[in-house]
């Protein structure tokens, strides 16, 4: 393996306010290059992270690295790390260019060289012409492109993102997800983005960190979260996903059965890192995508050996992510199923009893820690 | 509807105009008009320039007038320079109960009239006041000292009395700005007095032009501080307009003076204006 080199490393980071833990033992290498985020739910910590790494606040423990070097004493001004900020923070009382000159200009950098650096930043967002213009002459994904332009203009090992698309309406927010993530390869500075909106951090991402109540809950590429979650809270806070809580019955394998109510048992595959009896309790989910509509009751199939009658509540159309909303009938749990657009369930109606199946390899157990 | 809405309109409106027609412009006119006369004889008034000229021939008047002006300027530009701090801790360093309660403590000296705290100063000040009486006893001087009726004094009370009207518009315009920017500028490279330059100040223009425009009006104006504070040397215009008007009982000087000192700190607010490159509008509105 070619040593690769690490552009932020943090080493059991804690910070605590009060009784209150705001990162909990948080360490963590970024390579060099890469698009890292950190998914999170809001009030998990993920800020206070960014925050620490940016300068703002100081761990109560631990040590923060950018390429080798202490963070540790060094303040904001002083650290190769830029951050963009939820609400972009550009300086309203100066133009553009001005606010992408900021950064040169307190590094004494001659003037000559500042116009044609804050030029070349200004081309490579596409925003050339808009040097002399307000801030407030700017539109969302204009200003967006602008806070970005003036953290690279300084070439940092780091840039921050600190939720910077929040405040963009949706179709803007696809279209600036692709924009960044090609940014970032493009430039090829380390992009450390934190975001509760996991279709931003799987969409950009090279590795996502997953973060509830201060502490890591898996670190992995956005199909290692997808698709082999570790954690309960990885497995339903990544994606969609219907869970039942139920307690195991046999286990073989590495797969257990589990008993939800009466009459229903479903099988799947045991999370490796839980130490699973038989008696436990254990969170079973399963993504919407996963479960097929059989139509016909007796077409029984191992492969999907996991099998249910619902009864179709309602049809949500919503174009490629139509769901249906299911009521299983023996726990009576709500089920979200996706509907692909095929034409082929296009017959479904509300009331109508189905069965639907789905394949163990794709329903994960996780013990309920109690 | 329309009707009804537009005379609900001028009704609310009405206190307004007739504040300013009979409070401000009528007054002003008569003034004028008093300024501009000269008794010729008993109930015999003619058109004259010549309180006006009496003005620029009595070098008492005019140097007063100029004493005045520079006195009130240095008092604002203390004065924003002691507030700024105070304001931007209380706006940008302190959060929750600490900050209205500190807020709290900068209006509580207002609870009392202005002749009640000038006479508290007095007792602070006088020649067998606290401050006198405590050096006296701390051996570092060895009679007593009259720190009153001098400019040092004067300056202090005027300070005293205006803070509050420069940290309400500084502190009302700080907090306007977000913390994100601050920080944003420390981010890229900029430290506390780059940040102060290009940030924090450009932001606060308008609360520091609108807050040095109150503060100059009323020390301009001020009549009892420079009084009780500065004693007879205090030489304040607004004490000639007063022994115009009530000694001399010569209401077409005191009237001139008035208008004099009108148009001086319309001058001054505008120059103000024009040097910070601020409207009135922008700055009424912070």
């Amino acid at each position: 393996m070619t040593s690769t080199l690490i552009d932020l490393e943090t080493r059991h980071v804690n910070k605590h306010y009060g009784d209150f833990t705001a990162v909990n033992n948080v360490s963590l290498k970024i390579e060099k290059g890469s698009f890292f985020s950190i998914l999170g739910p809001s009030g998990c910590g993920k800020t206070t992270l960014l925050r620490m790494i940016a300068g703002f606040d100081e761990p109560d423990s631990g040590d923060i690295l950018i390429q080798g070097d202490s963070m540790l004493g060094v303040p904001p001004n002083k650290r190769p790390a830029n951050m963009v900020f939820q609400h972009l923070a550009l300086f309203p009382m100066m133009s553009v260019a001005e606010n992408v000159a900021y950064g040169l200009k307190q590094r004494k950098v001659q003037a000559a060289e500042i116009t044609k650096r804050v030029n070349n930043a200004l081309e490579s967002v596409d925003l050339g012409d808009s040097g002399n213009k307000r801030i407030s002459q700017l539109s969302g994904g204009q200003k967006q492109r602008i806070a970005i332009a003036r953290c690279l203009v300084l070439e940092p090992k780091l840039l921050l993102l600190d939720e910077p698309l929040g405040a963009l309406d949706l179709k803007l927010r696809e279209h600036m997800k692709v924009e960044l993530k090609q940014m970032q390869s493009r430039v090829g500075t380390t992009f450390i983005y934190i975001t509760h909106d996991q279709s931003e951090a799987l969409v950009m991402s090279n590795n996502i960190a997953v973060m509830n109540k201060g502490s890591f809950e898996q670190v992995g590429s956005p199909s290692d979260l997808y698709y082999h979650p570790e954690t309960a809270f990885t497995a339903g806070f990544v994606g969609d996903a219907n869970q039942w809580q139920a307690s195991v019955s046999h286990i073989e394998n590495g797969v257990c059965t589990a008993k939800v109510s009466d009459g229903l048992t479903l099988t799947g595959h045991i999370n490796p890192n839980d130490a699973l009896q038989t008696g436990d309790l254990v969170d079973v989910f399963v993504r919407p995508e996963a479960i097929k509509i059989i139509a016909d009751h007796t077409s029984q199939n191992d492969q999907q050996s996991n099998q249910v009658d619902c009864i179709v509540i309602d049809l949500l159309f919503n174009g490629a992510n139509s769901t249906a909303l299911l009521k299983e009938t023996i726990s009576n749990k709500e089920l979200h199923v996706a509907l692909p657009q095929t034409g082929e369930y296009s017959g479904l109606q509300k009331g109508q009893t189905i069965t639907i199946a789905w394949n163990p390899e794709q329903t994960h157990c996780f013990k309920v820690v109690s | 509807m329309k009707a009804q809405s537009r005379l609900f309109f001028y009704l609310l409106l009405t206190p307004f105009f007739l504040w300013l027609l009979l409070l401000v412009i009528l007054p002003h006119i008569d003034m004028l008009g008093i300024a501009l006369r000269e008794q010729t004889a008993p109930r015999q008034y003619a058109f004259s320039f010549s309180n006006f000229s009496e003005f620029f021939k009595e070098p008492l008047y005019w140097r007063t007038f100029l004493r005045t002006a520079i006195m009130s300027i240095v008092a604002t530009a203390l004065t924003l320079l002691i507030a700024f701090p105070v304001s931007y801790y209380i706006a940008k360093m302190l959060r929750g109960r600490s900050k209205s309660l500190l807020f709290l403590l900068c209006l509580i000296p207002f609870w009392v009239s202005e002749l009640v705290r000038t006479y508290g100063w007095m007792i602070l000040l006088r020649e067998t006041g606290v401050i006198s009486n405590a050096l006296q006893w701390l051996g570092l001087v060895s009679g007593p000292v009259e720190l009153l009726y001098n400019d040092a004094a004067i300056m202090v009370g005027l300070v005293y009395t205006s803070m509050l009207f420069m940290v309400v518009p500084l502190v009302t315009v700080l907090e306007s700005l977000s913390d994100d920017i601050i920080e944003a500028s420390y981010d890229l490279g900029g430290n506390m007095w780059t940040t102060m330059k290009n940030i924090v100040i450009p932001h606060a223009m308008p609360g520091i032009v609108s807050g040095c425009i109150i503060v100059f009006m009323m020390t301009l104006g001020n009549y009892l501080t420079p009084n009780l504070l500065g004693g007879k040397d205090s030489l304040w215009f607004t004490e000639q307009i007063y022994t115009q008007f009530i000694t001399r009982f010569n209401w077409e000087l005191g009237s001139a003076f008035g208008i004099l000192l009108l148009l001086l700190s319309s001058l001054i607010v505008w120059l103000g204006l024009k040097l910070t490159k601020q409207t009135l509008t922008s700055t009424m509105a912070s």
